[in-house]
């Protein structure tokens, strides 16, 4: 079967590539784009490592097509600094010592922003059930929770 | 939180000062790159012309393989090589062959995903369609995966005819390792007790459970050089294992370790790597290896499962008068020791008169275990902790004034052994004693739990090199990878020694061919023996620019002391000269004698051991019998804090790693052998809705075998966990639990059963 | 003369002995001369052992000095994660 031309906006930028009827999301963006700060865990959606927006919705990569991404946008952990500035979230991570070997960050980055562009002011217990879907195995979540809760707090202007 | 309790005494090492940098948060030097995704982990390169690998692995528990023909998968179009064990080296140690063999099977496979054959093909999806062509013939055999099952004399055999050395009589032939540690009688003393308590217990066998998979990248060129890129513990250990197992000189091979997501002791041992090499050699060209999540579950090393009986007698003031162990661990298909360091560690809080353990290695059709996190202490220290809280309950004693009145401490003989020097478990039991948490009240179906934990530390073999560059700022190279924040606390010590600022210094993992050896990433070494190694580098390197500066103002080079930062004339008559900076000497340093370095290679010794207290508040659903963790706070000895919020991260999240071991997670296999959760959405690892914030509060007991104190901090806090929640669950329930994981239908099992 | 403490499972390479006395200076001294007085446990050693003198633990490092009074004890060799 030949191959799929998808045209697709990735982190602001039109981006085409071509790819199989069958390969996935996430495969296309770090094969295919170059993005390998998308992370595989598990392929099969349950540790979040993956984690992308897609037209603004978080999505982990290994459960959406590579063909899906035609004609919207995705959004990557590439995508967050602006040039040498970083998003707060990511000057949070760092400030709060929040990551340990560090492959669990981009998707808890991407899933972190996704939370706060649809609440400002999440409660401690939402952080954590709306990260609930992102494994991180060195940290105990502990100084993740403070980190993006103080990045909400600073991005609300507090 | 630091709480600083007491002071060392100066041992070989240890000399007290104080710390400019050492002790202080800065930002880690691999932060950027991890918050914006450049970060290069082991998936995360590839290579002009690079072909993908995947591996063909048993469907049976344990089979003879009679036959392997691959002649169809080769003929395939894109399938450019295909091995099996026929393309690798017999080895000379039982060791390196059971490590080869676990990469791919040689004769026998042993378990449900033991690898048999590897096709390296222009893309994954060929490959993966040449594995169906691959015929394997097998003799499928009878098969045991439990522990105690497996030591009967009606389980089937694994190794048949192969001799295990100093097992006794009475074992049967999968025994593959009995040790017997302690001191003392313990019948007389359990004649003196008031009360004894006798219990067994199991545990599961739990995976590490690192969120990157195995993957590597192999090249081997017609010249028999090769490169592997890989994410390992230590690149060292792939290096001598690959050669070994190809059958090249070590020299000709050269790895590189990428950024690792995660270890944790799972990847101190090979399993793609030779595999990848083999290929490339084969075929001519890179090949590209990574392990789905199905596979790691499968096919890399999880740890044991234990069935252990306990004894220990009380007097009714809470002395105990001696503790009884015998443990029974299964790491899979292949001897380990994880059992000898349940049976070593599994009393070493108490200072006792008479203390006896005994363990045995017990061969299964599971995987190869691998190390994790305090290998075999978590399993035996909850068996211990869990009776000596019974004891507790039934003598109506306070939990952690008993565990102080039998704490080990300086001159104490420890059950495994040696006499400790100082050790910081009493303070530790006095912070948690003194601690608001322990106070706080309890709600309605909840329980309070507290434990010890031990861990020895590993010190070992170490290099580090460092170069003192023109523009004053100073390169170092370690060979150890970082997992946790370790180059940061290399830095810092390196800052520290040269008195110059942490932004000043570099320090990356050199590859196998740019220092001396490394031991892996283990048994919480690297602040340690790296830490040590870095110091005495900058020793060297110190030396060597007071030289050159006693040079320049023509005075003795013993006239010279290093402060701060510069050299400066302090000698008798040294004469009256300004410091001299290290930029200062760093930019002379071509016409002063040329390049100056420091490097440090050293067999280290005189790592601390280091002790724990974990105090936990969980509540129960007597309805459903979820468990869930309100409170739970963290106390040990780090000797000296180097970057403490990445001590406090060891100790967040090893308390959580044994959180999920004693509530969730399980190695579930079937009738027929197979593993039955290979994925993270059955096998259960805690995410961030099922805990609260986890306190730390990090006491400082100076190691006199470090010259800044340090102790190892990574291990220690994986091993209290289990008997904490347990002990928390069983005062909530109202019932002793024994066997972990405590999942909910074994908690309702148990109240059921209680009333 | 050195004492040296065994592990208890090695009792059966000592006839039954957990403590033995060898005339040493050093570990590596002492590990030789265990093997000769007692050719059972020249494999154990061979497989490879830790030393704790004094209490500090050792791996293969065969000058480190052993003072006549120093506490010696002979353990297995250890791997962890």
């Amino acid at each position: 079967m030949s191959k799929i031309h998808v045209s697709t906006s990735i982190n602001g930028d039109a981006v085409e590539y071509l790819c199989e009827p069958e390969e996935t999301l996430l495969d296309a963006l770090r094969n295919h784009v170059g993005l390998t700060g998308v992370k595989e865990g598990c392929g099969s959606g349950d540790c979040g490592a993956c984690s992308v927006e897609l037209d603004g919705r978080l999505v982990c990569s290994c459960l959406v097509l590579a063909a899906e991404a035609e004609g919207k946008t995705v959004s990557t952990v590439e995508g967050m600094a602006d040039g040498e500035k970083l998003h707060v979230l990511q000057q949070k991570i760092l400030d709060h010592a929040a990551l340990q070997c560090g492959i669990c960050t981009p998707g808890i980055l991407v899933a972190a922003k996704a939370l706060l562009e649809k609440n400002p002011d999440p409660s401690e217990t939402e952080v954590r059930y709306w990260l609930a879907g992102n494994l991180c195995r060195c940290t105990g979540y502990d100084k993740i929770i403070r980190a993006v809760m103080d990045a909400a707090a600073e991005m609300r202007g507090a | 939180m630091v709480t600083e309790y007491v002071e060392g005494s100066a041992g070989t090492e240890f000399n007290k000062r104080d710390f400019k940098v050492v002790g202080t948060r800065p930002p880690r030097p691999d932060g950027i790159d991890k918050v914006t995704g450049r970060a290069l982990f082991g998936a995360d390169l590839t290579a002009p012309g690079m072909l993908h690998a995947t591996i063909l692995r048993s469907p049976h528990a344990h089979a003879r393989i009679v036959s392997i023909d691959t002649s169809a998968a080769l003929a395939m179009a894109g399938v450019k090589a295909i091995v099996t064990s026929e393309d690798f080296v017999k080895q000379k140690g039982s060791g390196n062959q059971d490590t080869l063999d676990n990469c791919m099977a040689r004769g026998k496979v042993f378990y449900d995903g033991h690898a048999v054959a590897a096709v390296a093909a222009i893309s994954v999806k060929v490959a993966n369609a040449a594995l169906k062509l691959i015929k394997v013939e097998y003799d499928v055999l009878p098969h045991e995966t439990d522990v105690d099952a497996a030591m009967l004399d009606s389980a089937p055999v694994l190794h048949e005819g192969r001799k295990f050395r100093n097992i006794p009589e009475g074992n049967n032939a999968n025994v593959s390792g009995f040790w017997e540690f302690g001191h003392g009688d313990v019948e007389e003393g359990f004649s003196k007790a008031d009360v004894i308590v006798e219990r067994s217990f199991k545990t599961a066998a739990t995976h590490q459970g690192y969120i990157e998979p195995h993957a590597t990248l192999a090249t081997m060129g017609p010249d028999g050089r090769g490169e592997i890129w890989v994410c390992t513990q230590g690149h060292y250990m792939v290096r001598d294992m690959a050669a070994a197992f190809v059958g090249m000189e070590t020299s000709q091979l050269r790895v590189t370790a990428s950024e690792i997501g995660g270890g944790f002791g799972g990847k101190t041992t090979v399993y793609l790597e030779p595999v990848a090499l083999a290929l490339s050699k084969k075929s001519g060209r890179p090949v590209k290896m990574v392990m789905t999540r199905e596979e790691v579950f499968r096919a890399s090393g999880p740890t044991t499962s234990s069935s252990t009986d306990v004894k220990i007698g009380m007097t009714k003031d809470g002395r105990i008068t001696a503790g009884q162990a015998k443990l029974r661990y299964q790491g899979g298909a292949y001897p380990n020791i994880t059992a000898m360091l349940g049976a070593m560690t599994a009393f070493a809080s108490y200072d006792l008169d008479a203390v006896q353990t005994q363990a045995w290695n017990v061969l299964t059709n599971r995987p190869k275990q691998a190390a994790y996190r305090a290998p075999g202490a978590p399993m035996a220290i909850y068996t211990v902790e869990s009776v000596v809280d019974e004891l507790c309950q039934k003598l109506d004693l306070d939990p952690i004034e008993v565990r102080l009145l039998n704490a080990a401490k300086k001159g104490t003989l420890s059950s495994y052994g040696p006499t400790f020097d100082e050790i910081g478990l009493v303070a530790t039991l006095e912070a948690a004693k003194a601690h608001p948490h322990y106070a706080a009240p309890l709600g309605p179906n909840q329980g309070r739990g507290v434990s010890c934990g031990f861990w020895f530390n590993f010190a070992g073999n170490t290099s580090v090199s460092m170069s003192i560059n023109e523009d004053g700022t100073v390169s170092v190279i370690e060979g150890n990878p970082d997992i946790g924040g370790s180059r940061a606390s290399i830095s810092m010590m390196a800052a520290e020694e040269l008195g110059i600022p942490f932004d000043k210094i570099r320090t990356i993992i050199g590859d196998t061919n740019s220092i001396g050896f490394n031991d892996v990433t283990d048994g919480s070494r690297v602040t340690f023996s790296v830490g040590l190694a870095t110091i005495k580098a900058a020793r060297a390197a110190i030396k060597n620019m007071c030289g050159r500066a006693a040079q320049v103002w023509g005075i003795d080079a013993d006239a010279v002391d290093w402060i701060d930062g510069a050299a400066v004339p302090t000698g008798h008559n040294a004469g009256d000269f300004s410091p001299m900076t290290l930029a200062e000497i760093a930019s002379d340093q071509a016409k002063t004698g040329g390049p100056i370095a420091g490097h440090h290679e050293v067999n280290a010794d005189g790592a601390g051991v280091s002790f724990g207290v974990h105090l936990v508040d969980v509540e129960v659903d007597p309805e459903t019998g979820f468990t869930e963790i309100k409170r739970y706070t963290v106390f040990q000895d780090a000797g000296k804090a180097i970057h403490p919020d990445y001590v406090e991260g060891q100790m967040q999240g090893g308390a959580v790693q044994g959180i999920g071991w004693a509530l969730n997670e399980e190695y579930i296999y079937g009738e027929d052998g197979k593993l039955q959760n290979a994925g993270f959405l059955d096998y259960r690892i805690p995410v961030a809705s099922d805990l609260p914030m986890i306190d730390a509060v990090i006491l400082e007991i100076p190691n006199p075998g470090h010259p800044y104190g340090v102790r190892g901090v990574g291990e220690t806090g994986i091993v209290p966990p289990l008997a904490a929640v347990a002990n928390g669950v069983s005062h909530a329930a109202g019932v002793r639990m024994t066997e972990l994981p405590m999942s909910p239908p074994r908690i309702l099992a148990a109240i059921d059963g209680a009333k | 003369m050195v004492k040296v403490n065994l592990w208890g499972s090695l009792r059966s390479a000592t006839g039954g002995l957990t403590e033995v006395e060898v005339d040493a200076k050093n570990t590596g001294e002492m590990l030789k001369a265990l093997a000769e007085k007692y050719p059972a446990l020249d494999p154990i050693i061979e497989g490879g052992v830790s030393v704790a003198i004094d209490g500090l633990i050792y791996k293969e490092a065969w000058f480190t000095p052993i003072k006549p009074d120093s506490e010696v004890v002979l353990m297995p060799y250890m791997k962890g994660g």
